[in-house]
């Protein structure tokens, strides 16, 4: 029990601190840059991506325990991956819709954002390249998110007092963006000697 | 040719360029900038992942533009993800097998280059409307331009960050004829933060280009800078859409809806 315990503490901090989704694996890029003008919008977006992520590297774990590996076909879980997930936030979207509309207002504009969000796929691929179990992977598709979450919001802060800084022509908008994301890396280097 | 499409008349060669030069999906149309940043830790790394990228593009180009009058408009967007993912587990398998150097260099990368922006991109906005010939020429085009792209972010990535190119000590090489002195590398370079100054100083440039063009009046609505307001240039190329268009209309969901909640 306290083997458990101690691995999911690590799993915690490895995937949510010291290799975190955006800023060390570049993953979920378009969202991360993109939807993280206002620390509100920002919180939206790492909620739905942590909701998504979860439900999705938890669909993914019992698919590929229960099909693909029965059947012997796991050379087709890229294939069978990116359509579970494409056709999941379709699923979650109408169920939220209908069943907890309050959760679609907070989120419902971000989840079709998230469909081609390569995290999602790339959290279900590493789960099974590490060979995680069903819960473990569930664990690992929620504390990577709760990384994102960290990252999104960190930068949107930066961003909106940065909106009153005096930045070089050239370097208005995008590149500027980039520059404190690679600020924030550096920042989360050091992490990595917690492990 | 019975398309009503103008770029389907265009000559092959004409495609071809348009997407190595004046479309360069890098450095003109920030796509797929996951990738970009992920794997251009040295040139070789780049190449690599550039003609894997090339290979998955030219044959789904090809196919989906065989495929384009048999797939119905409202289920398209999964028709083209499973061509596209079929090719890129046939690719992933391959590479497996016969370069396993670069696969494992490459790793988790690989398949995700289903969620490649420039993939759906290229077949939703040319391969899906345009015969195969120009098709294919066209994801010969693009993917090259591609593979130059991350060539030469790799290249320079690793001769700042390891003072080599393709491997070989190039820095310390010349100093050495003239000089005593060693190249100390700026390793920060080949880690993670150092892709993201990278892409910046790429997209201040772009930025920079850009003006100058406005300012002299030509028009530069062609270059976007990287993944500028949500994924623009993704949805502009169809790919951040609904996955089925409950709506019959790609993207507008999602954009709509992007719109409104910047503005």
């Amino acid at each position: 029990m306290l083997d458990v315990v101690k691995d999911l503490l690590v799993l915690m901090i490895g995937s949510s601190l010291v290799s975190n989704v955006v800023l060390s694996q570049f993953l979920g890029l378009c969202p991360f840059l993109g939807v993280s003008r206002k620390v509100d919008t920002a919180v939206g977006m790492g909620g739905a991506v942590i909701f998504v992520i979860t439900i999705a590297s938890g669909v993914a774990a019992v698919i590929y325990k229960f099909v693909l590996v029965r059947f012997d076909i796991t050379y087709l879980q890229t294939i069978v991956f990116i359509l579970v997930i494409a056709a999941l936030v379709q699923f979650v979207e109408m169920f939220l819709k209908k069943y907890v509309p309050a959760l679609y207002q907070a989120l419902g504009v971000y989840l079709p954002l998230i469909t081609t969000n390569c995290a999602v796929l790339g959290i279900a691929l590493t789960n099974v390249q590490k060979s995680y179990g069903i819960g473990f992977s569930i664990a690992s598709g929620l504390f990577t998110a709760v990384g994102f979450l960290i990252a999104i919001v960190i930068l949107a802060g930066i961003r909106e007092k940065m909106e009153y800084n005096d930045v070089p022509e050239s370097f208005r908008g995008m590149p500027i963006v980039l520059i404190t994301a690679g600020l924030m890396a550096i920042a989360f280097c050091g992490f990595s000697g917690l492990l | 040719m019975s398309e009503g499409n103008s770029e389907a008349r265009q000559g092959s060669m004409e495609v071809f360029l348009n997407g190595l030069v004046k479309e360069n999906p890098t450095f003109v149309l920030a796509l797929g900038m996951c990738p970009t940043l992920a794997v251009t830790t040295s040139a070789v790394n780049g190449l690599g992942m550039g003609l894997t990228t090339t290979a998955v593009l030219v044959l789904s180009n090809a196919i989906i533009s065989l495929l384009r009058h048999i797939i119905p408009n409202r289920v398209r967007i999964p028709a083209f993800i499973v061509i596209v993912a079929s090719f890129v587990t046939m690719v992933q398998l391959l590479l497996e097998g016969f370069i396993p150097s670069l696969y494992s260099a490459l790793g988790l990368y690989i398949p995700l280059i289903v969620v490649n922006c420039i993939i759906l991109g290229r077949a939703e906005s040319f391969a899906s409307k345009n015969p195969v010939i120009p098709s294919i020429f066209d994801g010969l085009g693009m993917g090259l331009g591609f593979t130059v792209a991350l060539t030469a972010i790799g290249a320079v990535r690793e001769l700042l960050g390891a003072g080599e190119l393709f491997g070989i000590p190039i820095i310390n090489n010349v100093l050495g004829m003239f000089t005593s002195v060693e190249y100390v590398p700026i390793s920060i370079f080949v880690l993670a933060p150092g892709a993201f100054f990278v892409l910046a100083a790429l997209t201040a440039l772009q930025n920079r280009v850009k003006r100058k063009m406005q300012e002299k009046g030509q028009n530069a609505d062609k270059i976007q800078s990287g993944c500028s307001s949500d994924c623009a240039g993704c949805s502009d190329s169809g790919c951040a859409h609904r996955f089925v268009d409950v709506d019959g209309a790609p993207g507008s969901v999602a954009n709509a809806k992007a719109n409104k909640k910047e503005g």
